[in-house]
């Protein structure tokens, strides 16, 4: 059961206090999209061994969405941070690029900040 | 035979006898024993049979690893199954019975399994049972489910009371042995939160029993003086009787404290669950003596040398008069020594090593004790005992030299560090080839929030094989735990300790090495479910290669002792058959709980009336009082119907549409949701949550909106009112407030988050009655205050004003096609609203209605229920709602998803009315067939029933389905079968039954 920090409030809380939404930093497409596009949005997800970005909400906190990076192997945390940002902060990839050297985030989202 | 010596016992208090009863017959021990030195003390080994053979099975370790010695345990409300012997304290009028036999223990018809073993190698289920099916259903199941299982479930509702307990520690430390103690005494000593755990009642492990001498004193003095020491620091807690049953990610841990399991008296739950967050986290779990492989090594009387010294020195109670001692180590030396010491014998001493051992075996041969070094047990000889052991070479093929009479043999094969909790969260283990065993990898620990470790094991459970390395290395633990919570560690010296001089062990994974196929198959190594070192050879031979399926194909370590005892034994012999290396073959995953522990302790207080937090409108009371029948709705109770006396609920059904349609109807509609969308650009929010436009409803007006998810799917719908020029209120449905409030926030929050809106979910400050039929006016009249004329308050309208004295809002929207209005007050004045309304509203026989006729009347109306009419994969076009999907707007949520080819595709079933030709009411969810099969061999099917009741308006059966091409093919009949097997046909037509030009609900 992971610890998280809700970036809101700054209640660090159990995960039981939290809900997961998945992976961060998709962008919405709509009308006008085409097929590939509109299927990539809804459907085709990162499943990385190592670090990602996703989403969370303090359900049962504050009510409010935030983003984490986090390692699916080790259960590192590298921090949370505002969900209202289409790319993960600069202070949070250098955080992560000291614990993962030689890690980049064209790494992540199939090249979306590439 | 096993008897209680003269000595004192290190655990027992011969003050106090204490009487309990096995199997019908009363018994005496004393308190301090555990059932199964109490049973053993009174000459009953035999204590139970094993799950396959049905073989006689005693006790073979002391303590939580053991595999045999399982009892029905209490009776009636206290009953408990699969209860450890050597893990249940005795108590005066214990009740245990043995269990996995029949007729008894004694005899037992299904041993006749064990002698048709030959017949039932590993895997044999897979292999047998597959074909033909019909012999399973009515042979094989049958038997199998007579002769198996351990224990039998309890019927009575549990008697006790259990709870959860929340704790936050800098160190945690779980395992109260002499390492656990230094590492709680040294973490501390530094000034931080200390908790120390130990699952048995007594503290020190094995030390006293054997013969530590540490800081110059024997171990008991030493861990008085411990306890005393950490008594007076208020930063440590200690306690007993709890386990560590698991670590998980981030320090988190579960202990289970068995408060009043050895004293049922006591005034305490019975259990507790510990939830517990600790910065760091040290195991001092110890290590567990491996059983040896050989021939009747299942017999009784055969144990573990560590368990035969225990019950000698803890609980002055012989397992034999002559025990045969069989090792590959020096530490079985010390039981041997013991026995001397006790006045037993010990006939020789079985040592599988060419040059035997060191100092003990020196001290072993001065008392005299015949040590035999480079031998075997061959095989045992006995039944429900055993009578005496066959001896030969370890190298050879079995070939029996000597045989030694005795009724004991006491085995030891080497120590297994117990990992279990390291392993849970991810800690990696290293094969350590000196001691044959797996142990920790400090370089590979669980890895905390921050990436750094958080467990670290200390002492025997990290492969130190002496008291002075192993204090050592907990006192090293303990202060590198602290200082990593912050703690300060004193400069202290790790108490010392001596230890004799230990000659190596040898790896001896069968016994003796050349052992043919007929020893082989009957040396067990999982003593519970019955695995042979001949079952896992056939797995490797027959392609099992991996642990993981080995066990499964074995059912090695799967029994309830999760393979504490024959896990390695069993590796070992994979390895060998694969001609691999052990550390190659790997260990099977570790997951916890450590040993069992209740379904009691993991709901806690979780049960009855606080299982679940009920949600109560405010007519809950009235409903309670007036014959309700009540709807789970989500978390909460919803009246489905009200019963007057004597009446059925499908008669209370037909009554309450009735007098709604024809005079008056009252119901309590407070649980739709009602959520609040303000600010300035709500109403161009609500046009991309909504499928049509809301941003364009005058304030003052309702509308009817549908919700789909961004998949395209329907999700909700509600009647939405703007309130002013910046408000709307979106009512849900019952299930959908909570869900739909969070949906709104998410897109605000994540999508749209400089959009100025802000939403509240305002679902429990109102209560809302819906007041229906045609003289719904009139009593509303009768009570006076606002205007609800036609002209003031017309269809699709809403007013905020005064009736009979209250505040109300009032909205004219209807959901049963009659004159209706849903009147909101706040929740606080909901009672006293609805007395109000039912007194003044009985000259019109009001009548309160329930869920049921809300939906028979919808229903009759052709109106659509979201979880009826959609499941999460029907589009509003299923439902002929083209008209509320918006062509005005450029987008809504949902709308590039219905562009897709399978949205539009022509072939979609769509809702119609369905009318049976014969009356009757179709069953739900029945499918439309036509002829033919499918390629999965199925029946073909055009359509399925969503609703389905008995109209008591029209006094015949209706129903909504779907229905391929459905709309065009009105006055066409279907074919639904039903369960069994006879058909109703049901013609296709409007699914609006009752009034379609909607005269009545416009008046
Ligand atoms: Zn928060």
């Amino acid at each position: 059961m992971l610890i998280l920090q809700c970036p809101c409030c700054g209640v660090e809380a159990e995960e039981t206090e939290f809900a997961g939404g998945g992976q961060a930093h998709l962008t919405r497409e709509t009308v006008g999209a085409s097929e590939e596009n509109f299927e990539a949005y809804l459907f085709m997800r990162e499943n990385p061994k190592g670090v990602h970005f996703e989403r969370w909400r303090h359900a049962n906190g504050c009510g409010k969405w935030f983003h984490a990076a986090r390692c699916t192997v080790t259960l590192e945390v590298f921090g949370t941070y505002s969900a209202q940002t289409t790319r993960p902060p600069n202070e949070i990839c250098d955080k992560i690029t000291a614990r993962r050297p030689g890690w980049s985030l064209k790494d992540w989202g199939s090249g979306k900040f590439a | 035979m096993s008897t209680r010596l003269s000595s004192a016992g290190r655990l027992l208090n011969r003050e106090a006898a204490v009487k309990f009863n096995f199997n019908g017959k009363y018994l005496q021990g004393y308190e301090g024993d555990t059932l199964a030195s109490a049973l053993l003390a009174n000459d009953q080994m035999l204590m139970g049979r094993s799950f396959k053979y049905h073989r006689p099975r005693g006790v073979v370790a002391s303590g939580a690893e053991e595999p045999n010695g399982l009892v029905n345990l209490g009776q009636g409300a206290r009953f408990e199954p699969n209860a450890r012997v050597t893990t249940t304290e005795l108590f005066e009028g214990l009740v245990a019975e043995s269990q996995n036999h029949w007729p008894s223990l004694e005899f037992d018809i299904g041993v006749v399994n064990n002698y048709a073993a030959r017949l039932l190698p590993a895997g044999f289920y897979y292999k047998t049972f597959i074909h033909p099916r019909a012999a399973w259903k009515h042979v094989f199941e049958p038997v199998i489910r007579k002769s198996a299982g351990l224990g039998r479930a309890p019927k009575s509702r549990d008697a006790d009371r259990y709870e959860h307990f929340y704790a936050f520690v800098d160190v945690l430390i779980i395992g109260g042995g002499i390492a656990g103690l230094q590492a709680a005494r040294a973490a501390g000593a530094a000034g931080v939160k200390v908790l120390l755990i130990e699952q048995t009642p007594h503290w020190g492990g094995r030390a006293p029993v054997d013969g530590a001498e540490i800081a110059g004193k024997p171990a008991g003095d030493w861990i008085r003086d411990t306890l005393k020491a950490l008594g007076k620091m208020p930063n440590v807690q200690i306690r007993t009787r709890m386990m560590g049953a698991g670590i998980y990610d981030h320090g988190y841990a579960l202990a289970y404290e068995r408060l009043s399991d050895h004293a049922p008296d006591n005034d305490l739950p019975r259990h507790r669950l510990w939830r517990i967050r600790a910065g760091q986290i040290i195991t001092t779990t110890g290590a567990i003596e491996r059983p040896l492989s050989f021939a009747g090594n299942d017999i009784p009387g055969v144990m573990l040398a560590s368990a035969v010294r225990d019950y000698v020195v803890n609980y002055a109670v012989s397992p034999g008069d002559r025990t045969v001692v069989v090792t590959n180590n020096d530490d079985a030396y010390r039981t041997a020594l013991v026995l001397k010491e006790a006045g037993l014998e010990v006939p020789m001493i079985v040592d599988a090593r060419p040059d035997g051992g060191g100092a003990l075996a020196e001290q072993a041969k001065a008392l005299g004790i015949r040590v035999e070094t480079g031998t075997a047990i061959a095989k045992v000889n006995g039944g429900k005992r055993v009578t005496a052991v066959e001896i030969c070479p370890q190298a050879g093929e079995g070939k029996s030299m000597t045989l030694v009479p005795c009724d004991a043999v006491a085995m030891s094969g080497g120590w297994s560090p117990v990992v279990h909790l390291w392993s849970h969260c991810g800690g990696k283990l290293i094969w350590d080839a000196d001691h044959a065993h797996f142990r920790p990898d400090p370089d590979r620990p669980p890895l905390g929030a921050d990436g750094q470790g958080f467990v670290s094991v200390a002492g025997f459970a990290n492969g130190a094989m002496g008291f002075g390395d192993a204090l050592r290395d907990a006192d090293d633990a303990g202060k590198a735990a602290a200082k990593a919570t912050g703690g300060t560690p004193k400069r202290s010296a790790a108490p010392k300790a001596v230890d004799v001089e230990m000659a190596p062990m040898a790896p001896v994974w069968k016994m003796p090495q050349g052992a043919g196929y007929k020893l082989r198959s009957k040396m067990w190594l999982d003593f519970q479910n019955d695995v042979k070192v001949s079952d896992v050879q056939l797995a490797a031979q027959e392609g099992f290669e991996s642990v993981e399926h080995t066990k499964r194909y074995t059912t090695l370590g799967m029994a309830t002792d999760q393979g504490k005892l024959s896990n390695i034994n069993g590796l070992a012999v994979l390895a060998d058959s694969l001609n691999a290396e052990i550390p190659q073959v790997g260990t099977t995953t570790f997951r916890p709980p450590y040993t069992p522990i209740s379904m009691g302790a993991i709901g806690g207080e979780a049960r009855g009336e606080i299982f679940q937090p009920l949600r109560r409108t405010p007519t809950h009371d009235w409903a309670e009082e007036h014959g309700v029948y009540w709807e789970p709705v989500g978390h909460w109770r919803r009246a489905y119907c009200y019963n007057h006396k004597g009446e059925s609920v499908e008669d209370a059904v037909q009554r309450e549409v009735r007098a709604t349609r024809a005079s008056l109807g009252l119901l309590d509609a407070s649980t739709l949701g009602k959520i609040i969308v303000k600010g300035p650009d709500a109403g161009r929010f609500l046009d991309m949550i909504y499928t049509n436009m809301m941003s364009t409803l005058k304030p003052g007006r309702c509308r009817y909106g549908l919700m789909c998810t961004e998949n395209g799917f329907l999700t909700d719908d509600g009647v939405v009112a703007r309130l002013d020029e910046d408000t709307w209120l979106c009512h849900t449905t019952t299930g959908g407030a909570d869900r739909i409030h969070a949906h709104m926030e998410e897109w605000l929050q994540t999508e749209w988050w400089d959009w100025k809106v802000y939403t509240a979910n305002l679902t429990e400050q109102y209560a809302q009655f819906a007041v229906v039929g045609p003289n719904a006016r009139k009593l509303l009249e009768k009570l006076g205050g606002m205007d609800v004329s036609k002209e003031a308050l017309p269809f699709m309208a809403w007013a905020d004003g005064k009736i009979g004295g209250f505040d109300t809002r009032v909205f004219r929207i209807s959901f049963s096609g009659e004159l209706s209005y849903e009147i909101a007050v706040p929740a606080s004045q909901g009672r006293a609203f609805w007395d109000t309304l039912l007194d003044a509203g009985e000259e019109w026989d009001i009548t309160p209605y329930g869920t049921e006729a809300l939906h028979v009347m919808r229903a009759e109306k052709g109106f659509i229920m979201i979880g009826d009419e959609t499941d999460g994969t029907v589009i509003p076009q299923d439902l002929g709602l083209d008209w509320a999907l918006s062509k005005k707007k450029d987008d809504y949520l949902g709308k590039r998803a219905q562009e897709r080819s399978h949205m539009a595709d022509p072939e979609r079933w769509k809702l119609v009315g369905l009318e049976t030709l014969d009356g009757s009411v179709l069953p739900d969810g029945a499918y439309a067939v036509v002829e033919g099969d499918n390629e999965n061999g199925q029946r073909k099917t055009e359509g399925r029933v969503t609703s389905t009741y008995h109209s008591p308006t029209l006094n015949h059966g209706i129903a909504m389905g779907l229905v391929l091409h459905g709309p065009d093919r009105m006055g066409a009949v279907l074919d639904f079968p039903k369960v069994d097997g006879t058909i109703v046909k049901a013609k296709i037509v409007s699914p609006v039954f009752y009034d379609p030009d909607g005269e009545k609900q416009n008046v």
